[in-house]
């Protein structure tokens, strides 16, 4: 009798558990909806050719694009890949191709480590720096903050990548007599390249959306800027400065900019996407 | 002779795979059957149907099994398990918990809750899988600090304590070394007084040994099933005397 | 005799050095040696320029920085209390609502969803932690905090506004929001990695219970607790970012040094401050306070996430080993 109540009690809980963690699921979910609902439904009534093409109008003037913004970002992802593809990718082969010893335990720990510091830390860094001794803002300070922030992604996906090409392939090269350098750069890379790729791409994605580390290096630019040594507008800084404007105007090129930003990661992404999948495809 | 279960026409299944044909096969209380056959031949998915174990890893089954003349198919699940135990491949105790929470955990998830009414079960379960001596002075442990071959009787004494009334081994000695699976086969000897048991072995003299029963199975079908000595001297069917010889395997 | 020896020394060292096919070989090596070496320095360097860009700040307020509880840019006295208060509150308050909901989010994903649900799931979860902080924020000044003003702070006053957590005009802006946010922001993280360190768990350790007769949520249970280090650290890599978090904080939590029980107030965090203030940071001194608050971030964060990263890797080592 007593056991029996226990089982029925034991089965009721469980149902009940198991059903609660799928609520869960759902209410994780919801943001995600709302987030993107908001986004599109608001951004999209200033979606246009013009938004991609002109630049921002004064205040007072409705109208105008972000023309500079696009190209900013794109122009500080860039520079951020310059510092951060090369140093994650050849960090990362160091990982996987000499890394058992101690020194690399340590710097695996530290890339972990690092990608847990806050962007506005590195920001604060990259100010001190390269702002102050060359006095003024840049889109260099602000690249060479992305780049930092890139380098965790980047080395773990490369490391990860190496490890996954099957030790035959490595042998193969070997006993062919080829240097393991050479068999490192020919046949392990190769073979990699495309796992690397969406390791890169991922790091410029999350790059750019990047703000608090661009507030005080790259600041932000209202005019036609691609010099590295001057400002630079960004989306973001510019959907950050538009929100809090007291502007209607300026609040709706905000959730715009939002959305082109989302449009931009996206297309990062679905080349992810896309790379990986032919990857797997081939396999 | 009492049938404690009777397997009638199972088939099994794996999606659309079919795994386990048209067997049939009958229990008796308190013996010992032992399923041989070469890898792949479906043995682990047939003691797996027994205690329902097969669908948790999405797998579907055809046919009646009886324990008790009661269709197991039928009754709930975790009910069946109480009845029905299971000893696995690899040993797998609980490693967050102790030894002696290890023996204990079966009663906890069953409703047994008083430390006076777990104390001696839990002794009582250590005794008769051999380990109590190695591990009355030791209880606190972590279940996963003691030797693969305690291990695996620990997961014997885990088993027991439910007080199941079959134990399903699935190659209980096949990650041991010599001396731990004689021990495991000592302990089978013992165990089958108070109840009934199936084992799973790709080990010949192993089911030779222990089993009072054999079936041997091949590509999912169960070729012949009949008493152990039987089996292994003068076997009815050509492939039977093929395996047993080692000409396949 | 000597020279002898050191010239054949010499000589052997060159021939190792060529013969190693070698050449290649031995500048590969070092040369991506030399990258992994300069992430090393990167972590050292980073907190070195914070040191000495606050050094002025470490001299004049020494310990008294951390525990004063006035930050007034104007006088020149900068205490960073109430800063740290708000950082400490909005980041505990976020994982109380965060982890349950990030477990059952993880238990959902690892122990219960059909495959064919649990792929697309686990991308929703993941692209909710690659939105932009500053979306999140945007979102934040026109959708939460305005539903917050409106309906949630009136709701909460009118039924519990004798606590002091809810006293005050219902302004939107303030720690309420922040937390909301965050929570937001860390589940995805919490649930991922703890999802992870749930499928880390062998199977066999889900049928040992099931074959007791566990119910599901028993054998769940069983696993919970052998992944109980690795989702304490996923805990703490979340507790990490909501620290951390800038953006999303800074444009809905009222950006005032204030501590007050009371969620409908202001707040501030170290991440907002800095934000906010330092492109008006004037004087050396207003400047050297806010980089010793991104100093005490850093290490903060460091600590945080070395235990986390430890935490996570232990589990990863426990079932290789068994």
């Amino acid at each position: 009798m007593n056991s029996k109540f226990f089982f029925y009690k034991k089965k009721i809980t469980s149902f009940i558990m198991m059903s609660l963690t799928f609520v869960a699921a759902l209410a994780a979910i919801i943001p995600l909806v709302l987030i993107f609902y908001y986004t599109i439904s608001k951004g999209i009534t200033y979606l246009n050719l013009d938004f991609f093409l002109a630049m921002p109008k004064p205040v007072g003037e409705s109208g105008g694009g972000m023309a500079n913004a696009i190209v900013g970002t794109l122009i500080l992802i860039g520079l951020g890949g310059l510092i951060g593809v090369p140093v994650g990718i050849m960090t990362g082969t160091y990982l996987s191709e000499f890394g058992n010893n101690k020194f690399a335990y340590a710097v695996r720990f530290l890339t972990d480590v690092l990608s847990g510091i806050p962007s506005i830390v590195v920001g604060v860094v990259a100010y001190t720096m390269v702002v102050v001794p060359m006095k003024h803002f840049s889109a260099l300070a602000g690249g060479i903050a992305l780049g930092i922030l890139m380098i965790p992604t980047i080395t773990r996906t490369t490391e990860e990548m190496i490890k996954l090409v099957p030790h035959s392939l490595r042998e193969a090269g070997l006993a062919l007599g080829i240097p393991k350098w050479k068999t490192t750069l020919a046949i392990v890379l190769r073979t990699a390249w495309k796992g690397i790729a969406t390791g890169v791409l991922l790091g410029l994605s999350r790059a750019a959306g990047e703000t608090a580390p661009l507030l005080f290096t790259a600041l932000g630019n209202r005019f036609w800027s691609t010099s590295i040594g001057q400002p630079i507008a960004s989306l973001t800084v510019y959907i950050y400065d538009y929100a809090r404007a007291p502007f209607e105007d300026w609040n709706q090129q905000a959730w715009t900019a939002a959305l082109v930003l989302i449009l931009l990661i996206s297309v990062l992404s679905l080349l992810f996407r896309i790379i990986t999948r032919s990857k797997y495809k081939t396999n | 002779m009492e049938i404690k279960l009777s397997v009638k026409n199972l088939d099994a299944y794996y999606g659309k795979n079919k795994v386990l044909k048209n067997i049939s096969i009958d229990v008796p209380k308190n013996k010992v059957v032992a399923i041989i056959g070469p890898s792949g031949c479906g043995k682990s998915t047939f003691i797996r149907c027994l205690n329902r174990m097969h669908e948790v890893v999405g797998g579907t089954i055809n046919g009646s099994i009886l324990l008790d003349n009661e269709d197991l198919t039928k009754t709930d699940p975790v009910l069946l398990r109480k009845r029905v135990g299971m000893v696995f491949q690899k040993p797998n105790p609980f490693p967050s918990m102790s030894i002696f929470n290890n023996v204990a955990a079966g009663l906890r998830l069953n409703g047994v809750r008083n430390k006076k009414q777990i104390t001696p079960i839990v002794e009582k379960c250590l005794k008769q899988a051999a380990l109590w001596e190695e591990v009355k002075n030791n209880l606190n442990d972590s279940g996963a600090n003691i030797s693969g071959g305690q291990q695996q009787r620990l997961c014997i004494a885990r088993t027991l304590a439910v007080s199941p009334e079959i134990i399903l081994m699935d190659e209980p000695a096949s990650a041991l070394d010599p001396i731990s699976t004689t021990k495991i086969e000592d302990l089978i000897f013992e165990l089958k007084k108070d109840y009934t048991i199936v084992i799973v072995t790709h080990n010949m003299q192993q089911a030779a040994r222990v089993s009072d029963y054999t079936a041997f199975f091949y590509v999912g079908e169960l070729i012949e099933y009949s008493d152990t000595k039987k089996m292994f001297t003068s076997p009815d069917k050509q492939q039977t005397e093929d395996y047993i010889r080692g000409k396949f395997g | 005799m000597r020279k002898v020896e050191t010239s054949s020394k010499k000589k052997s060292l060159f021939k190792k050095i060529l013969s190693s096919s070698n050449v290649g070989d031995f500048i590969f090596e070092r040369l991506t040696l030399l990258f992994a070496v300069s992430v090393f320095l990167l972590v050292i360097l980073l907190g070195y320029e914070m040191y000495q860009g606050s050094k002025l700040s470490i001299e004049k307020f020494g310990w008294s920085f951390l525990v004063n509880s006035t930050w007034d840019p104007v006088r020149e006295i900068y205490g960073a209390l109430p800063i740290i208060y708000g950082t400490v509150v909005s980041a505990a308050l976020a994982l109380i609502i965060a982890l349950p909901l990030s477990i059952g989010v993880a238990i959902y994903l690892s122990e219960v969803a059909p495959p064919w649900l649990e792929k697309p799931l686990s991308f929703l979860v993941e692209l909710l932690a690659g939105i932009p902080s500053v979306i999140y924020g945007l979102w934040g000044i026109f959708v939460l905090v305005p539903w917050i003003r409106k309906v949630v702070e009136p709701y909460l006053s009118d039924k519990l506004g004798y606590l002091p957590f809810f006293k005050g005009a219902p302004y939107g802006f303030g720690l309420l929001a922040a937390v909301i946010i965050l929570s937001v922001m860390v589940l995805p993280i919490i649930s991922s990695i703890s999802r992870d360190v749930l499928k880390s768990v062998p199977r066999s350790q889900r049928e040992a219970a099931l074959a007791l007769g566990a119910s599901k949520w028993q054998s769940t249970m069983i696993v919970l607790r052998d992944a109980r280090p690795g989702i304490l650290g996923a805990t703490m890599l979340g507790l990490g970012r909501a620290i951390g978090e800038t953006m999303a904080v800074t444009m809905v939590i009222g950006n005032r040094a204030l501590i007050s029980p009371s969620l409908f107030d202001p707040s501030y965090t170290m991440a907002s401050v800095i934000a906010n203030e330092f492109t008006e940071a004037t004087s050396e001194m207003y400047l050297s306070a806010l980089i010793e608050l991104a100093l005490v971030l850093f290490v903060i964060t460091i600590i945080i996430n070395a235990l986390a990263r430890l935490l996570v890797w232990s589990m990863d080592r426990k079932w290789k080993t068994t």
